[in-house]
């Protein structure tokens, strides 16, 4: 019998004794014969945990990590150092392995973290409330529009800037095709989303402004003039943003978002070749009951003992069904885990500092770049950790020479802004030395 | 009681430290307008690296995994969650690397990805998978936009409705109702089965299809699901396997040949994945050839030994997710079916079928059974019998958290009273079962003896019984600073 099944043949005789039939099979005698699987799976050989664990260390072995290369490419996935304290405190199994904490008196250590999680969300992004998590950044953004749209009356239009992810922006897409919904994109100028537009485009149909800062090309938004626009026209705020930005820039709650979603895998989340990665959600007290996703309240026993439960459930499908605000059942609590973990090691000052030494690498690099000659910036705006060059060279050319020596380049815009064919968009976080930068700008500037 | 990280904060104290760098650091206000900066930093905890170690470390001893013992919570799939599967995916050549990425830099995921669809196709009897969504919500998202898009191809718009049974997982309905659709809720029989009567008078013109979970959540295989597919096509409709039961199935029927057009699966559930304390899981999608021209993009393909996305697909619905899937998932999940094999993966059917019915045959003379003598992988009891004695099923819950159990799932399926859904799985040996069976009898007996001394646990636990109406009427979902002048 196989390790992972312990049940003995003479337990099973036994079992099957009791249960009274005459073999397992019989057991499934109510699946009708036409449609028994009589055959063998045509599955892969069976391998044994070192025949396993070598042949995916040779598939691992065909990927080049970032171990091996030096990340400047971000577009919404960002090498950050993760502490080693975060995969020592996630591998603990009593979190790993267990479910949904159903039973809180049993699942108070997951519940308490997750309460800290939604803590620390609302304390950066200074919003009222956060959740325990959604499965990323697009899916988050898309919920917080399918909320502001059902609680928007007879208004069916989501404005939404080009500065956003690409991607979240077809997921924004993918969601509201099930609903009565209009998407209006807003288009960018000098980098920025265009607020004359905006203006002239939001009206009383509108449901939700979504706007992204810092936004896909890493610009910092104007963002008060973005809330000022929304409210005028009475329409919801949403605001995509990068929670390690935050510790610099203002919250986006002094800009009156109503909701403040994004990806948070920069906070202790490996790159994992796009997922899972950690989405966030923050609102107000106004939305509190509509947000989707678990939340956790905190309460007491009958002793006044302090605990925490899941609570305001009936938003959830679960109990509504048809008619909860969202469909979402698992979320990504232990990538929320590794994020409060990561959150507690930075700390107060630590945020502070690592936004700043992000924003002090970027510029640098962008300078020594732009100093080549070969690129110039293609926006004056400022930036958070990931800037926008054009470059004289075609960037993919630019990439495949800096590949060969062990760098993995930043990204290509014209992959989804046409009207950006030699748009380059380099990342630079903290994990970045000056050396690694000097030598980045050497190799990017000269034809090798 | 355990402090927040927040109540052990000291002003100055710190685990996080930078490389030292000779890059000239300039002040924020030097880099951003004065108006776009923050006043106040984020109250974050101020602490040391062991008092992180320590902090979390006393959390997890506050929390109860499939590790720390029996955790039979029906539709839930909580079985053992192989180490080495934790092991392959921490290593570096999956964990770091960048999802945009030259694709010649990472035809190890690609080739992962690619296997791993191929082996899900053959699992489920499906021609293609998709890897793309999250979780089992998504999935169903995913798979309802597809079935969708198909009738909209087809020219046929009016085609708006689901049905689901009224046994169907909250999410069925919920993921229905946001892909645009309107529901249909078909009666369970006497049965605990699709009343196909009545199923034939929901369906018509308007049907766009049924989601069917099978076995269904009753640990019931729907013996008539040839003729409940029969009725659907004919109609014009198409078939949903909601996969959250696919343990039950390995290698012994195939929703693919039961006649479903769309599969999702939950590999958290029935390939090993651990939950993490609610996920991420993911719930890739398999499809009929017919339909994969709708799935989400990129989709994996190879040519000539060489793996790449394929973006180029015009009639697809999308996205449902950023990037690709839940790629560290998937590494678990296909090294689960490679320690598996296919023999494996049916003994792995045989004996959670086997061990559920086990479990029924000797619990049956103790507690009610609403439907059926045998079951699948999993079975529904009522605690009627109980709630009369005095005590009802949350309170056999919260009595199992005293015997160092985690409780089955509880009142759910919503169609029998006092529901408990007991999913033992296969990883779990017979005494494991004999200890637990012994307890839910004995706990019939203190029912009988003295309600009250059930109806006040758990007493064992760290905290007792939560008042969940307090945390819901006035909620407090963040800790409060101010109250507590840090």
């Amino acid at each position: 019998m196989h390790k992972y099944i312990p049940n003995t043949s003479e337990e099973i005789k036994e079992m099957i004794d009791r249960i009274g039939v005459a073999s397992v099979d019989e057991l499934f005698s109510t699946i009708p014969d036409e449609i028994r699987f009589k055959g063998k799976l045509n599955l892969p050989k069976k391998m044994t945990e070192q025949e396993l664990d070598k042949y995916m260390r040779e598939l691992a072995a065909m990927n080049s990590s970032t171990d091996d290369l030096i990340c400047f490419l971000g577009a919404g996935a960002y090498d950050h150092y993760i502490p080693s304290v975060v995969n020592a405190l996630t591998s603990r199994s009593e979190f790993y392995t267990a479910y949904t904490p159903y039973q809180a008196e049993i699942s108070q250590g997951v519940l308490q973290a997750i309460f800290e999680f939604q803590t620390m969300v609302s304390e950066i992004t200074g919003m009222d409330a956060a959740n325990a998590s959604m499965y990323d950044g697009s899916s988050s953004t898309a919920e917080a529009c399918s909320i502001a749209l059902v609680n928007a009356h007879k208004r069916n239009r989501i404005l939404v800037s080009e500065g956003l992810h690409p991607e979240t922006r077809k997921v924004i897409h993918t969601y509201m095709s099930g609903r009565d919904a209009v998407i209006v994109e807003i288009p960018l100028k000098d980098g920025e989303t265009d607020y004359d537009e905006l203006a002239l485009l939001c009206d009383d149909a509108t449901a939700a402004v979504c706007i992204q800062s810092p936004n896909f090309f890493g610009i910092v938004e104007d963002m008060d003039k973005a809330g000022e626009i929304a409210h005028a026209n009475n329409a919801a705020f949403i605001v995509n943003t990068d929670l390690i930005a935050l510790g610099i820039l203002k919250p986006p709650s002094e800009s009156g978002a109503d909701f403040v979603v994004g990806e948070a895998q920069g906070l202790g989340n490996p790159l994992s070749f796009g997922g899972p990665h950690l989405g966030f959600f923050a609102t107000t007290n106004k939305y509190l009951r509509k947000m989707p996703g678990r939340i956790v309240g905190e309460t007491n026993d009958a002793e006044g003992r302090r605990g925490y439960v899941l609570t305001l459930q009936a938003r959830e499908q679960h109990i509504r069904r048809e008619k909860a605000t969202s469909n979402i059942c698992s979320n990504h609590a232990l990538n929320a885990l590794a994020a409060t973990i990561y959150m507690s090691v930075l700390g107060k000052k630590g945020l502070q500092e690592l936004a700043l030494r992000c924003a002090n690498n970027a510029r640098y690099a962008s300078e020594k770049l732009v100093e080549t000659g070969k690129f110039h910036l293609k926006y004056n705006k400022p930036f958070f950790k990931e800037f926008l060059l054009e470059a004289e060279e075609d960037p993919s050319e630019i990439n495949k020479r800096l590949l060969e020596s062990g760098i993995l380049g930043g990204y290509e815009t014209k992959r989804c802004y046409p009207g950006l064919q030699k748009g380059w968009l380099v990342a630079v976080t903290e994990r970045r030395t000056k050396a690694e930068i000097d030598d980045l700008a050497k190799k990017a500037g000269g034809k090798s | 009681m355990s402090k927040l990280i927040f109540e052990i904060s000291r002003k100055d104290r710190r685990a996080f430290e930078l490389l030292s760098t000779r890059i000239e650091q300039k002040k924020a206000e030097e880099l951003f307008p004065e108006r776009y900066l923050r006043k106040e930093p984020a109250r974050l905890p101020e602490v040391s690296e062991l008092d992180v170690v320590r902090h979390f470390t006393e959390l997890s001893t506050r929390n109860f995994g499939v590790d720390s013992g029996f955790y039979p919570l029906g539709s839930c799939t909580m079985k053992y969650n192989p180490k080495i599967n934790e092991k392959v995916a921490s290593y570096s050549g999956f964990a770091n690397i960048h999802p945009y990425q030259p694709e010649s830099t990472v035809q190890g995921a690609l080739r992962l990805m690619y296997e791993l669809s191929g082996s899900l196709a053959e699992i489920t009897g499906m021609d293609k998978i998709s890897l793309q969504p999250s979780a089992g919500a998504q999935g169903e998202m995913a798979g309802l936009m597809v079935i969708k898009k198909y009738h909209e191809k087809m020219g046929e718009y009016q085609r708006n409705k689901i049905i689901c049974p009224d046994s169907a997982h909250g999410t069925n309905p919920a993921s229905a109702a946001i892909s645009g659709f309107d529901i249909l809720q078909v009666k369970s029989n006497e049965r605990g089965m699709v009343d196909v009567d009545e199923l034939k008078r929901l369906v018509g013109s308007d049907t766009a299809g049924l989601m069917l979970t099978n076995p269904n959540t009753l640990g019931l295989f729907e013996e008539d699901i040839v003729e409940i597919a029969s009725i659907i096509h004919k109609a014009g409709g198409l078939l949903y396997y909601d996969g959250a039961n696919a343990n039950a199935i390995l290698g012994k029927s195939r929703p693919g040949d039961m006649g479903f057009d769309v599969v999702h699966l939950n590999l958290h559930k029935t390939f090993t994945t651990p939950h993490g304390g609610g996920g991420p899981g993911a719930g890739p999608i398999g499809v009929k050839e017919f339909l994969y021209p709708f799935v989400s993009v990129p989709v994996i393909e190879e040519k000539d030994g060489t793996y790449y996305l394929d973006y180029n697909r015009p009639d697809s619905i999308g996205k449902v997710k950023a990037f690709y899937g839940n790629f560290l998932i998937l590494v678990r999940a296909y090294a689960y079916i490679l320690s598996m094999g296919a023999e494996g993966l049916a003994d792995v059917s045989s004996n959670a079928v086997l061990n559920a019915n086990y479990m029924l045959s000797r619990l049956k003379d103790v507690y009610d059974v609403p439907f059926g003598e045998r079951c699948m992988h999993e079975f529904v009891i009522s605690g009627e019998k109980q709630k009369k004695m005095g005590a009802s099923t949350i309170s056999i819950a919260k009595r199992l958290l005293d015997y160092g159990y985690h409780p089955p799932t509880i009142y759910f399926p919503l169609v029998v009273k006092e529901a408990m859904m007991i999913e033992p799985t296969e990883a779990e040996s017979m005494e494991t079962l004999d200890e637990f069976i012994a307890v839910l009898r004995k706990i019939n007996d203190e029912i009988e003896d003295n309600p009250e001394e059930v109806n006040h646990s758990p007493h064992t636990t760290v905290v007792g019984r939560l008042d969940e109406v307090k945390a819901a009427r006035t909620p407090v979902v963040k800790y409060s600073f101010e109250n507590n002048d840090q």
